[in-house]
């Protein structure tokens, strides 16, 4: 094995991914049976290709026999391009194994099937070419392809006008940061001499320069990845599309642009700068801080996992900023330590957030609903749902012993080496982003008692969510598999790290090697005496407790009598007696009211009822974007002005521009 | 091997001592308001009671609510267990550091709140609402708290921070006083005492912890309060070994741990007196009071940091 095989694999996962975006066009009968495993073969040859790069270490390039004359497309596989191959490869598997189940709801319905499954595969094959190339150019292709595919996706239920205007904003905001993407590379070709990858490396950049190119790859990165406060598409456009796509465009084209900003930030500029580290900190800690809370206020699941995703996309900025200021102020070990945290969290989320959306679809799938304030009780009628939906909530909440625990385990510990910085502003920024952190961590437990207490506990709210029934098999695997990994990353973190420390071996030129020194049970980022965390155990005597307790406490036939609800002593509760959503947040609500434009109040209703309507609206809306779209609109009508009708002002226009344009050539 | 046998003995201690300190608490606070109040021994003769007697559910409940109970207090039991109680010389601890041991006790507040909302009932939900909402304002306070001490010590094993503490002489470090006002502000909100809840009220719109186990009854209601007595002795434990660590034994020898466990009742003893003085003569606040006590936690486990990365780190 070597990395030219992975090289070749991933070449075979994008092969296999476009065969499926054609079969998708093929006659319904041979669509059904074949593109869907095909699709799912692909991420499991994708997740292969990457495994054997992180395995092996080292780098394999190879020209595509397309692209420009004079510059014909690289690719190129190293450990960071397997790392984020590999998490594209497992959340598409589980994906591939739950779509068909869930497509056939639609089957008969009036949007078309086949682009469906068409756009699909083209965005999966988007993603891993981005994660692959090796220049500038093919990056932009391959970026549009996955931007471009997954508007189409987004866009994929275009009979409500709600859902064009999310598709609509979402390409716009597309293709805004594309073009901030862009003109960061131009930055660098331009010192570079070149749009090969290889050739920005060397770049002979001045710190103004540098920073320059930072910032539009931030913005432009940033944008995608959600990041506060450009991160309004988001929350419209990730819960519109199906929800296997919404999973995958959470869990994994996310953490596309994390690769984009790590392969651009660490990789091709190399030599970085405390300032950044510090910008990166405080927009991943607005990004963790305001996420959560507009998570916590919606009552529209998927919209919630999709500002929950804004959130842990926070985090892993958190993680990559720390790194960024430790490399900076010349500490590479703890540098590393956030590095990997960040990357950890990368797994995590692609993991949980894959995990939650399939739930999501599960639920959609069987009770047609969104709307958490008529769900309820559906852990009953959707036992193996409802019990992986649990696991997804306990990881994300970053709960031992499940994964989202260890990347914040992690994280804590690399920011606890703060005292190692020079000067006391730094040395205390850093403290205070992780009492955001804890903040966050703390709020996302809130968050997810919510979810999953409305939704899958108590009595259900409604007709359709009380005759929910269960999945299919297919979807109920789907679903398994990202539970089992979660658990699985979470219990033995050690094997995973010392796997993922290739990629900081590579970029940063050292790994954690202290990680697994005392053993795979024992997780020691820095050293034994520093902190350690044994998680295998951990969970371990947390099992055997609960299986010894339950024998000593519940053995024997002592059953349990049932009866109404004591309630004390009132009468027996209705489902509308139970506590809504919006009943329990309240409390968060009016603390943090600050952060959001709230508007409540009674309204009388046409036949004489009162209602209470209440309605939380994101503040980036009224600050950020209604000014820009305001100013663009004044912009464009004085452009107007120009339009006067008249053959001849146009032709004095058109000689102006023309004389403007020789001046400038000449 | 003999380490680890020593840290299970130790976590049995704490199963053992959780019900003796709430029946303390209960004692002196009868004695300040000039009752004879009941034995102390009274937790046991309840717990025991609870467990054999027969066990009720609302037909509405789920499995989670059936489980719950014993994830809330295997969970529990397991973060106490890793906090250094006569011993530093504990396997657990460096299995658990204090990042672990709050997960742990997140994961036991996450069942706790859950099984609130299982039944469907508008108490239990207002339970878990509340809960949900004082630890997320207690949390980042508890863990800017535990920072300071575990940058000082430069870990978070609870094992080494006490020993760093033992080691250096005693010298009042500024951060140290702040980090201990904040955790105890942080303990009282945590363990559902007053002023933020009412352990003994059972009146409706006030209670936080009781709301959330109003629908338990026989062996789980049993568990439920075994877990919360575990939770006052674990944030007692915490308390009185970190800031006062002279007298815990640093190795497993009996004539050491014999003299820690008289050292520590001691010290419980006196905690336990303060709590039922300052639960005598507070009064439960409104529930929108509560987060102005838990920002002044947060602001002082912040400067407690502060003073530390700032004043102390540099000379």
């Amino acid at each position: 094995m070597s990395i030219t095989l992975a090289l070749q694999l991933a070449e075979g996962a994008i092969g296999l991914s476009l065969l499926s975006a054609l079969v998708s066009f093929f006659p319904a009968t041979i669509r059904r049976r074949v593109a869907m495993p095909l699709f799912t073969l692909s991420g499991l040859v994708a997740l292969a290709a990457g495994l054997v790069a992180l395995i092996n270490g080292g780098v394999a390039t190879a020209q595509l026999p397309l692209g420009l004359p004079w510059l014909p497309w690289q690719v190129r596989m190293d450990v960071l391009s397997g790392f984020f191959l590999s998490i594209i490869g497992v959340v598409s598997f589980a994906v591939g194994i739950y779509a068909p189940g869930y497509v056939r709801g639609f089957e008969g319905g009036k949007d078309s099937l086949r682009v469906l499954g068409g756009f699909t595969g083209l965005f999966l094959a988007g993603m891993m070419l981005v994660v692959l190339a090796d220049d500038a150019f093919m990056f932009m292709v391959a970026w549009e392809l996955m931007s471009l595919s997954s508007y189409f996706l987004v866009a994929w239920h275009h009979d409500s006008a709600a859902n064009r205007r999310a598709a609509f904003l979402y390409l716009l905001m597309a293709h805004i940061g594309g073009l901030s993407i862009l003109l960061g590379f131009g930055v660098l070709a331009s010192f570079g001499g070149g749009f090969t990858f290889e050739a920005m490396r060397g770049a002979p950049l001045s710190f103004g320069w540098a920073s320059v190119a930072f910032v539009l790859a931030f913005i432009g990165f940033g944008m995608k990845a959600g990041l506060v406060p450009l991160h309004a598409w988001l929350p419209e456009a990730h819960p519109v599309a199906p929800s296997h796509i919404s999973a995958l465009m959470s869990g994994v084209m996310l953490k596309v642009a994390v690769y984009g900003f790590i392969r651009f930030v660490f990789d091709l500029i190399g030599t970085v700068h405390w300032q950044w580290g510090v910008a990166v900190l405080i927009v991943g800690s607005l990004s963790a801080i305001i996420g959560v809370l507009l998570a916590l206020m919606q009552n529209d699941l998927k919209r919630l996992l999709a500002y929950s995703s804004v959130e842990n996309l926070g985090i892993i900025f958190i993680g990559l900023g720390l790194a960024l200021l430790f490399l900076a102020e010349g500490h590479p070990l703890i540098a590393t330590f956030a590095f990997v945290a960040a990357l950890y969290h990368c797994i995590n989320h692609a993991l949980f957030k894959g995990l939650l959306f399939l739930g999501a679809g599960a639920i959609l799938h069987s009770a047609n609903e969104r709307d958490l304030e008529k769900m309820g009780g559906l852990l009953r009628r959707m036992p193996w749902t409802g019990f992986f939906f649990l696991v997804g909530s306990i990881s994300i909440a970053a709960l031992p012993p499940f994964n989202g625990f260890v990347s914040e385990w992690l994280s804590f510990q690399a920011a606890l080496q703060a005292w190692q910085l020079e000067g006391g502003v730094l040395r205390s920024i850093v403290p205070i982003v992780a009492s955001l952190l804890a903040l966050t961590g703390a709020l996302v437990a809130a968050t997810f008692v919510k979810v999953y207490g409305v939704a899958f506990l108590g009595q259900a709210r409604s007709r359709a969510v009380r005759r929910a029934r269960r999945v299919p098999l297919s979807m109920r695997a789907g679903q398994g598999i990202l539970a089992f990994l979660c658990l699985l990353l979470g219990v033995l973190p050690t094997f995973f790290i010392d796997l993922i420390n290739a990629v900081p071996r590579e970029m940063l030129g050292q790994g954690l090697s202290q990680v697994s020194a005392h053993g795979w049970l024992w997780l020691t980022p820095i050293s034994q005496q520093t902190a350690s965390y044994g998680a295998p155990l951990v969970a371990m005597i947390l099992f055997v407790a609960l299986v010894l307790g339950l024998w000593l406490v519940g053995r024997g036939a002592r059953r349990v009598r049932l009866g109404d609800a004591w309630d004390c002593g009132y009468a027996p509760p209705t489902p509308s007696m139970q506590y809504t959503g919006t009943a329990f947040v309240q409390p968060i609500r009016r603390i943090f009211g600050l952060l959001f434009q709230i508007s409540d109040g009674v309204e009388t209703q046409q036949d004489g009822r009162r209602r209470y309507y209440l309605q939380v609206v994101d503040r980036a809306w009224g600050l950020l974007y209604a000014p820009i779209a305001r100013w663009v609109e004044w912009s464009s009508r004085q452009v107007v002005r120009l339009q006067s009708g008249s053959i001849r002002t146009y032709l004095g226009w058109t000689l102006a521009t023309l004389l403007l344009l020789l001046w400038l050539v000449v | 091997m003999a380490a680890w046998g020593f840290a299970l003995i130790q976590s049995l201690l704490y199963l053992a001592l959780a019900p003796l300190l709430v029946g303390w608490v209960h004692k002196v606070k009868a004695r300040l308001q000039n009752r004879r109040g009941a034995p102390i021994w009274q937790p046991y003769r309840d717990l025991y009671k609870l467990f054999a007697k027969e066990a009720r559910m609302a037909h509405t409940a789920s499995l989670l609510f059936r489980a719950a109970p014993y994830i809330v207090f295997v969970a529990t039991w397991l973060a106490a267990a890793a906090i250094p109680l006569l011993s530093t010389d504990l396997p657990t601890a460096a299995m658990a550091d204090v990042i672990v041991i709050a997960g742990l006790l997140g994961l036991a507040r996450f069942f706790l709140a859950l099984a609130g909302m299982d039944v469907g009932t508008a108490f239990g939900g207002m339970g878990a609402s509340r809960e949900m909402f004082v630890s997320a304002l207690a949390e980042p306070a508890m863990l800017m708290a535990v920072f300071t001490l575990a940058m000082t010590a430069h870990s978070t094993n609870l094992a080494s921070v006490v020993e760093y503490q033992l080691l250096g002489e005693p010298f009042l470090r500024p951060s140290y006083l702040f980090a201990l006002a904040a955790l105890v502000l942080v303990a009282i909100a945590e363990t559902g005492r007053i002023p933020v809840d009412n352990p003994s009220t059972h009146l409706e719109l006030t209670m936080i912890h009781e709301a959330m186990i109003l629908e338990y009854s026989g062996r789980h209601l049993a568990l439920m309060e075994w877990a919360a007595q575990l939770k006052l002795l674990l944030y007692a434990a915490l308390l009185v070994n970190v800031f006062l660590p002279w007298g815990i034994a640093q190795s497993i020898r009996p004539d050491m741990l014999g003299m820690a466990f008289v050292l520590l009742v001691v010290k419980l003893a006196l905690l336990g007196v303060a709590l039922a003085v300052s639960e005598t003569v507070l009064a439960k606040m409104r529930l929108f009071r509560v987060p102005a006590f838990l920002n002044l936690a947060l602001l002082l486990a912040l400067l407690g940091l502060m003073s530390h990365v700032i004043l102390e780190v540099g000379s």
